[in-house]
């Protein structure tokens, strides 16, 4: 008696949803930004916030690119996180009030070179803090989500109230360079040229990252990590010194983003990394924690949808994220593209 | 007798319980122990907080589940007291109504995140409160038409729990007779049955079944719980509590506003009272409790007299200014989560 069915392979070209689901993230993208010429009335406003939702949504990703490495290579979630970005900001807007001479001058090399100081010197201090930060506070409780949370929450408390110690209550204004004041019209479109700005360097990070990433021997170790860590650290690749360098690297763009951000709203204040903290949780799961392009796609998505939604409907633009993120996880209950598994 | 109103859960330690019964005498107590408007709104104050940081243990301590949207649930029943008394007048049955709305507001929303977050994963949780909790605080703040934005709302609460309203003649240990007494015992006679209810939940079955979850979710699945659904109804039950312990707090100050009842800092005092009290313990929250609001109240005071002494010295006048006093106890903070993770209730336990 033979009762199991008989065995009829079939053989299928893969539909074009198939094919497409890969592609999918990318594909929002663009249809958020048709979707936003379509219902805004007229093409100039689009093309201006276009640029700033794609320079917002640039800093966003520089700033939560390093927190989803973080916990895809070691699974650790940092609470703390937003205190890079508020240190990031001080320490550059300190540097620039510093560089005052050439911050004024209306030249953009001496603009340039006086930022460049700043981001530097940012990214040093807040990669320092960073060591510390892991030594110190995240070390000591590996493999504990619970207890991960509220002692990184305790350092962003901390490091908040020691920034007021060191630079005072109050909130600092700061007028962007002289050359990177105002805009430039195109097609008819006024776009602020710090914006532009943005949009670059943020471009410049993504593409460095993603070749970091794909093309070196130790991008190869983060991404083999990220999927496996026991079996990377069996074939004698000493994981904790990369999840150290991951985590310098993530505190020292986090701390990027925080001039960058400083920069683009004028002002800071102790708080705005826990402000911004709001902003990369979202980005970083709707992007699937752990996976740099979700992060890079979903912090676009944040930024334009933020955007468009303001300037159609300013009283929804508060909510507009946190609806992005049901929809999405309605979608894709893991991010759009997951890469850790749920452990 | 006893035993059984502690639903078993007896304090286990001499220390402990004598700590215990001094802070129920003194709360119990308080309007004749400590007359004095400030002392009595302090008293209060610890009263709701003891509820407000229990419900959050519930979740943290027994459910293993980190939440940073608690001040949004006792924000929705502090402005569910608030609307309602606006909107349909003054009248315990405007409160009532507001009460029991705010708490099944908070419930839903609770079961909404807690079905989108927590069937992925716990840490997901945390994230997806934070964001939400800040966005509806946003949205309070800036639909001013309803909920009276940064300035919140003022209204009215029943006459007989105003100072106005006299149910005897004469003083009793110098305490006038007034709607304000009543309000107290309100306000302290709901927050011990609150809290002996959640002492009762915790060790019930269900308690059982959460503390099984925090301990080893993928073992407590394989015996056959649905860890999701106790996560998403242990979240719900102390979404709903802390509504409760909202809508007492809107009763006791009569007003509701961003900063009394949904910021930020509210939400951090409460991870910090939880523990340094002891997750896990109910008792940890009234211990936590009352030692913050103390600190708060007393430490400024110590600060600045420390801060005097060094005067001179660069850096550290400013280290010990008294407003400063946030960060020492994020540093004690840190500290217990390493050293003491289960707070001061665990260590006098432990040490009986």
């Amino acid at each position: 008696m033979n009762t199991a069915p008989d065995h009829t392979p079939t053989m299928a070209r893969m539909s074009w949803a198939e094919r497409l689901s890969p592609y999918a993230p990318v594909l929002l993208i663009i249809g958020l930004v048709l979707a936003g010429l379509i219902a805004i009335p007229s093409t100039s406003s689009w093309l201006t916030l276009t640029v700033s939702g794609l320079a917002m949504g640039m800093m966003i990703f520089i700033m939560a690119s390093g927190l989803t490495l973080v916990f895809g290579l070691m699974d650790v979630i940092n609470f703390g996180h937003g205190a890079f970005v508020s240190v990031g900001a001080f320490v550059g807007v300190s540097f620039l009030l510093m560089l005052e001479h050439m911050t004024g001058a209306p030249s953009l090399a001496l603009n340039l070179t006086a930022m460049l100081v700043a981001i530097i010197g940012a990214m040093l201090a807040t990669a320092a803090m960073g060591w510390a930060f892991e030594r110190v506070i995240v070390k000591p409780v590996y493999g504990h989500h619970l207890k991960q949370i509220l002692v990184t929450m305790g350092g962003l408390i901390v490091v908040e109230q020691l920034i007021i110690v060191l630079w005072g209550p109050e909130e600092i204004f700061i007028t962007r360079p002289e050359a990177l004041k105002g805009a430039i019209t195109f097609a008819g479109a006024a776009l602020e040229k710090y914006r532009l700005v943005a949009v670059g360097i943020g471009l410049v990070v993504f593409l460095a990252m993603r070749w970091v990433l794909r093309s070196t021997k130790i991008g190869l170790i983060v991404r083999a990590g990220v999927e496996n860590g026991e079996m990377v650290e069996a074939l004698g690749y000493r994981l904790r010194l990369v999840f150290v360098g991951v985590f310098l690297a993530g505190s020292a763009l986090a701390g990027l983003g925080g001039v960058l951000w400083g920069l683009y709203q004028e002002v800071i204040t102790a708080h705005m990394g826990n402000q911004t903290m709001i902003l990369i949780f979202i980005v970083v799961i709707i992007g699937g924690l752990g996976s740099v392009e979700g992060c890079f796609i979903g912090a676009l998505m944040v930024g334009l949808l933020q955007n468009y939604v303001a300037f159609l409907e300013p009283k929804v633009a508060l909510i507009s994220n946190i609806g992005l993120m049901v929809a999405i996880l309605m979608w894709r209950p893991m991010g759009m593209i997951p890469v850790v598994k749920a452990k | 007798m006893l035993h059984k109103l502690l639903s078993g859960d007896m304090p286990r330690s001499t220390v402990l319980a004598g700590l215990l019964i001094t802070i129920l005498i003194c709360l119990a107590f308080a309007p004749f122990i400590f007359p004095g408007v400030r002392s009595v709104d302090t008293a209060a104050r610890i009263c709701i907080f003891i509820v407000l940081v229990a419900s959050y243990d519930l979740m943290l301590g027994y459910g293993g589940i980190v939440s940073f949207a608690h001040t949004m649930f006792f924000g929705l029943g502090a402005y569910g007291v608030a609307l309602a008394s606006t909107h349909i007048g003054r009248g315990f049955d405007a409160i009532l109504i507001g009460s029991v709305a705010g708490a099944l507001i908070a419930a839903l929303l609770a079961l909404m995140i807690g079905l989108f977050s927590l069937r992925v994963r716990a840490i997901f949780f945390a994230m997806i409160t934070l964001a939400v909790a800040s966005a509806v605080a946003v949205l309070v703040s800036q639909m001013s038409g309803l909920t009276g934005g940064e300035d919140g709302l003022s209204y009215k609460i029943p006459r007989a729990l105003g100072p106005a309203f006299k149910f005897a003649d004469g003083t009793l240990m110098g305490v006038k007779m007034n709607g304000k007494l009543l309000k107290y015992y309100l306000i302290f006679f709901s927050c011990l049955a609150l809290f002996l209810l959640m002492l009762r939940l915790v060790h019930s079955p269900f308690g059982r079944v959460l503390l099984a979850i925090r301990e080893n979710d993928f073992r407590a699945e394989a015996i056959g719980y649905r860890v999701v659904h106790y996560r998403v109804a242990a979240t719900c039950i102390s979404a709903a509590i802390a509504a409760l312990a909202g809508s007492l707090y809107a009763i006791w100050l009569r007003y509701v506003g961003p900063d009394t009842s949904l910021s930020m800092e509210i939400m951090i005092d409460i991870l910090l009272m939880v523990v340094i009290g002891g997750m896990g313990t109910m008792y940890g929250a009234v211990i936590g409790v009352t030692l913050f609001v103390l600190a708060q109240n007393y430490l400024q005071g110590l600060m600045n007299i420390a801060s005097g002494a060094v005067e001179g010295i660069p850096i550290l006048p400013d280290l010990l200014n008294a407003d400063r006093w946030l960060l020492w106890l994020g540093v004690l903070f840190i500290l217990s989560v390493y050293f003491f993770p289960t707070g001061i209730v665990g260590r006098l336990r432990q040490g009986k």
